[in-house]
């Protein structure tokens, strides 16, 4: 269900040109490299049709004092591909501040009992002092390591996450896992993820896959008898609950999900995961690097896939029904069936009272692209979107979602994005906590992209439901039509007009 | 199928029904590898018990959910509360990104700041490039009227030099030279957040003052807040009180209207905040007072080094604490304190009577930043109620013994406890073995809540999961009012909670308490 649309190319491309202006020259010449507008790709039909080119420049140093939205490696390790798997203790090894900015906050859902034999709502840091500095951290982290099996004998295993002193105070937090891995006879694995590698949390991921490839994978004997039908979902991190409403899709197509990579996994799952005979993968940014590695080295095929909205839930099951043959291919036709009453009915339910509305995006990983037909699903038109940090491989595949004249913004200033949003004023702004609030304050309805405002899951039917519902509330509430206050309400234009 | 268009479920429910449990049932069985659930509930009834405390009590090296956050946050805390000024934090960027998050997060507002966005190559080389480029873009694209340069651990390991980094940058003209550019180190391995809002401060001070001769004013004063989460209704409750009195004051560092900004369809970037030329004449002032001893240590130094005459407190709150300052304030003033204040009080001491008897006796475990923690203990102790358990992850030997004669002072401290330096998981273990009535804290207590039952008590940042309680000031004689009233509507939930089961508990379930 494609919607048919074309953006105002030239009012972006005026607005890009007037934000470019108000830079010194040194960084307009940078800046102007990271945005563009879209244009007409190859009209070629099919299933890899390419709507347009988003062709920018991506995955380099931000520039200094803009106020890009970016993060850094740790919070890509730490906070994204590490941080889920519940059973382990993860260590933010460096002072107290990384870790507890990022202590449970991206709502990785997940089911345990919280200190006991899981960990994911924790803090562990080793809380440097200047002393650690001065001499040395590994004593303190070989202390900790017993320290944290003395309290919690039930974890299957210790990730150590490198903050940036770590790596640049010469510290070798392998040798200390290494030993005490041994001792224990336990899975340990140092990341070295310190905040300064990298240009943003891409580089965090890529080091958090390679760790798994390193330290995890064929270090135990892993008793797991594959069946034919067995997939891993690899890059969803169970958001509110997402990877659970793309697992009950899978699992009733006839699927066995293996591993769950890493919303609520445990390191089992992580372990076994070679095993699988297909690794679908959605976040492609921050996991393709493993799935290529295990078609490498084990031979499994992956495939992306995307859950968000019902047209792209339809292509990704079939798709994925294609791999394994008629017999699945069979189920995926029932479940369609099964739940298109669903959809028909939130369609019909919210379209109407959406219908038109324009929506800028801005976020991480995957999702500047893969929600857009989610959007158009409900009869939304996307004029902007762009990414914190990603590579040109996904700025490529943009080209398959993106429309002809959308606007395109990488690794966007805040500066910027305040300029673009005034310029285009869409109906709704989907981003980060740190965009929400300027937003709303313009008086331009917001959703939260990352933990999805508080809500969720959004992936699979029963999370469009959510999110169908989540955007009407979002720009129909009332609260948007209070902004200005009656005695200072100017002439409406219309009747500035008649007066003329 | 649980979904459906005309009631959707979202994940609360939805994961509750019974295909998703069954779902879930089935992953943990085939595929999670668990621990039996015997073992997982033995280990659990163990971390209940003084065995586990003694071992949790123990450690030297881990530290596991501490009450405390980095330098560089208080750091750009501080800088939100003067006029047009964006916070600078050099080194790495996703720091940056942190302290933006964390501050939105609470407040609900939002936070703005700039990254020097070192990577590798400035580890190497130093971020001199980074700080000459990024303060001319800061400069250029956010119109400041001064900007606060504080650094992330990365570049204090690096040993960048802030001062002669920001001499540098104006020679390259990256500001204009009288462009005002304080600055602060804030390595996050020294001290927290409460230290961060110190050096800032001081930083900020430091600029303006030195070398500027200083001619008292007798009977004015300066008033600096501290790192506060609550500091858009302290603040402005505050300055009620001072303009009650007719003190001629100056309120050094205020964010009130920064993290407080209307919804009228403009964006402000910068809003409200202690104004430059009041910075500068602040100098000039009889007295400063710090309004948190334990955020203000090097800057009350400070100003006691220019002249002036100092005093802190703790975070005044409830009937003594407001008494004092309010009485300091109008000796160094010579301003009385009008007779509407003291109705006031009495309105106050007042609600406490007529609630008495529902908070004498009970048991108190309160953590926070060291003055809070003190403030609450004072506090709960005039209403008879017993602070059993005081936690600062950040509080330092001088805090527990201030705390401790505090406590020794009342007959209502005498079993209460002052842990310094313990974190969350050590107050699980306190909890257990020790258990208490109420929990005073913060949104990360709700761990705490959950698994040892102690209902808990929002009053300090960071708060995350409950709206708006920072627009209301806990300070003074009104904000003790808040604080009195927080604490009772939390016991009588409770209570009615505990008395409504019909055909059991009915008989308790009083209409009128």
């Amino acid at each position: 269900m494609s919607l048919e649309y074309e953006n105002d190319g030239a009012l972006h491309a005026k607005l890009i040109e007037e934000v470019l202006s108000q830079y010194p020259d040194k960084a307009a010449k940078r800046r102007k490299k990271h945005l563009s507008v879209a244009k007409s790709g190859d009209q070629a039909g099919g299933e890899n049709e390419i709507l347009s080119e988003c062709d920018v420049k991506s995955n380099i140093k931000s520039i200094p004092g803009v106020m890009t939205i970016r993060g850094c490696a740790y919070a890509g390790s730490k906070g994204v591909v590490w941080g889920p798997v519940k059973d382990m203790v993860h260590i933010s090894h460096g002072p107290v501040g990384c870790g507890q900015y990022s202590w449970s906050q991206r709502r990785n859902y997940y089911v345990g009992t919280t200190g006991i034999d899981t960990f994911g709502t924790m803090q562990f840091t080793s809380d440097f002092q200047e002393k650690d500095i001065v001499f040395g951290g590994d004593k303190k982290l070989e202390q900790i390591i017993d320290e944290i099996e003395l309290l919690f004998p039930l974890n299957n295993g210790i990730t150590v996450q490198s903050e940036c002193p770590i790596g640049l105070i010469g510290d070798d937090t392998e040798a200390v896992s290494r030993k005490k891995a041994k001792e224990y006879e336990k899975t340990i694995v140092p990341v070295r993820c310190e905040g300064f590698r990298g240009v943003s949390q891409s580089l965090g991921h890529h080091i958090a896959n390679d760790s798994i490839r390193d330290w995890v994978f064929d270090k135990k004997d892993v008793d797991f008898e594959a069946g034919a039908y067995d997939v891993n979902v690899i890059g969803d991190y169970n958001i509110g609950g997402d990877a659970w409403a793309s697992r009950i899709l899978l699992e009733e197509i006839g699927l066995r999900v293996v591993g769950n990579w890493s919303g609520d996994a445990t390191l089992a799952e992580i372990e076994r995961a070679p095993k699988a005979k297909l690794n679908l993968i959605h976040c492609y940014r921050s996991m393709n690097y493993i799935c290529r590695h295990m078609e490498e080295k084990y031979g499994v095929a992956w495939m992306e896939y995307n859950f968000f909205g019902p047209s792209q839930i339809e292509t990704s099951l079939r798709k994925i029904a294609k791999h394994f043959g008629p017999e699945i291919e069979e189920k995926v036709e029932k479940v369609i069936a099964k739940y298109r009453p669903l959809v028909d009915a939130v369609i019909s339910k919210y379209r109407p009272r959406l219908e038109g509305n324009t929506v800028m995006l801005y976020v991480g990983g995957l999702r500047p692209r893969h929600v857009i037909t989610a959007y158009e699903d409900l009869g939304m038109i996307i004029v902007g979107t762009g990414y914190e940090f990603a590579h040109n491989d996904d700025y490529q595949r943009t080209g398959h979602y993106a429309k002809n004249g959308t606007l395109i913004y990488d690794d966007v200033t805040g500066y910027e994005l305040e300029k673009f949003i005034e310029g285009v004023r869409p109906n709704l702004v989907g981003s980060g906590i740190k965009e929400k609030y300027p937003v709303q304050k313009m008086g331009i309805p917001f959703r939260q992209m990352h933990s999805w405002d508080y809500s969720g899951p959004y992936h699979g039917y029963d999370g469009f439901a959510i999110f169908a519902r989540d955007v009407d509330l979002a720009i129909n509430n009332p609260v948007w039509g209070l902004y200005q206050a009656p005695w200072k309400q100017s002439p409406s234009r219309g009747q500035a007009m008649a007066a003329e | 199928m649980p979904q459906s268009a005309e009631k959707i479920l979202d994940h609360a429910p939805l994961f509750r029904e019974p295909e998703y449990r069954q779902m879930l049932a089935g992953k943990k069985l085939n595929f999670e590898c668990p621990h039996p659930d015997q073992i997982v509930a033995d280990q659990g009834e163990f971390t209940k018990t003084w065995a586990y405390r003694e071992k949790n009590l123990a450690r030297q090296a881990l530290v596991i959910n501490p009450a405390k956050a980095c330098q560089p946050l208080g750091a750009v805390f501080a800088a939100a509360g003067f006029e047009r000024t964006m916070s600078f934090v050099h080194g790495s960027q996703g720091c940056v990104a942190y302290y933006r998050s964390h501050l939105s997060r609470h407040f609900k507002e939002p936070a703005s700041a700039v990254s020097s966005s070192m990577t590798e190559d400035a580890a190497v080389f130093g971020g001199l490039k980074n700080l000459v480029d990024g303060l001319a873009n800061t400069y250029q694209l956010y119109d400041p009227k001064m900007i606060a340069v504080s650094t992330t651990c990365m570049a204090e390991v690096i040993g960048d030099d802030l001062h002669s980094f920001i001499e540098n940058a104006k020679d390259e003209k990256s500001v204009p030279r009288d462009f005002d550019v304080p600055f602060a180190h804030t390595p996050a391995f020294v001290g927290s957040h409460v230290d961060g809002y110190d050096g800032m401060l001081k930083g900020i001070l430091e600029h303006f003052w030195k070398g500027q001769e200083r001619t008292e004013t007798k009977g004015t004063i300066n008033l600096i807040p501290g790192f506060d989460g609550f500091c858009v209704g302290n603040n402005r409750e505050l300055k009620r009180l001072l303009d009650m009195m007719g003190v001629s004051y100056t309120f050094i560092q205020d964010a009130s209207d920064q993290f407080d900004t209307p919804s009228d369809g403009e964006y402000r970037m910068y809003d409200g905040g202690t104004k430059i030329e009041e910075v500068r004449g602040a100098l000039d002032a009889e007295a400063t007072l710090s309004l948190q001893h334990y955020n203000t240590r090097k800057t009350l130094d400070y100003c006691g080094q220019v002249g002036q005459a100092t005093a802190s407190f703790h975070y005044p709150l409830g009937v003594q604490a407001t008494d004092e300052l309010l009485m300091k304030v109008s000796a160094l003033s010579g301003k009385e304190i009008p007779e509407a204040i003291r109705l006031e009080r009495g309105r106050l001491v007042d609600a406490m009577a007529d609630s008495q008897s529902w908070l004498h006796g009970k048991k108190y475990a309160i953590y926070g930043d060291p003055d809070f923690v003190y403030a609450m203990a004072r506090f709960v102790m005039e209403t008879g109620g017993e602070p059993t358990h005081c936690l600062a992850t950040n509080g330092s030997s001088a805090w527990q013994a201030e705390l401790q004669e505090l406590l020794d002072a009342s007959p209502f401290g005498m079993d209460a406890q002052v842990w310094a330096g313990k974190d969350l998981w050590a107050l699980r273990s306190l909890l257990f073995t020790e258990p208490v009535d109420l929990l005073i804290g913060n949104s990360y207590g709700k761990y705490l809540e959950r698994d040892t039952g102690t209902p808990l008590i929002r009053l300090t940042f960071p708060i995350f999961d409950r709206h708006h309680h920072h627009r209301f000031a806990l300070m003074g004689y009104q904000g003790g009012l808040r604080v009195l009233t927080t604490i009772l509507d939390k016991i009588f939930d409770k209570l009615d909670r505990e008395t409504s089961q019909t055909g059991v508990t009915d008989y308790s379930y009083d209409l009128t308490r």
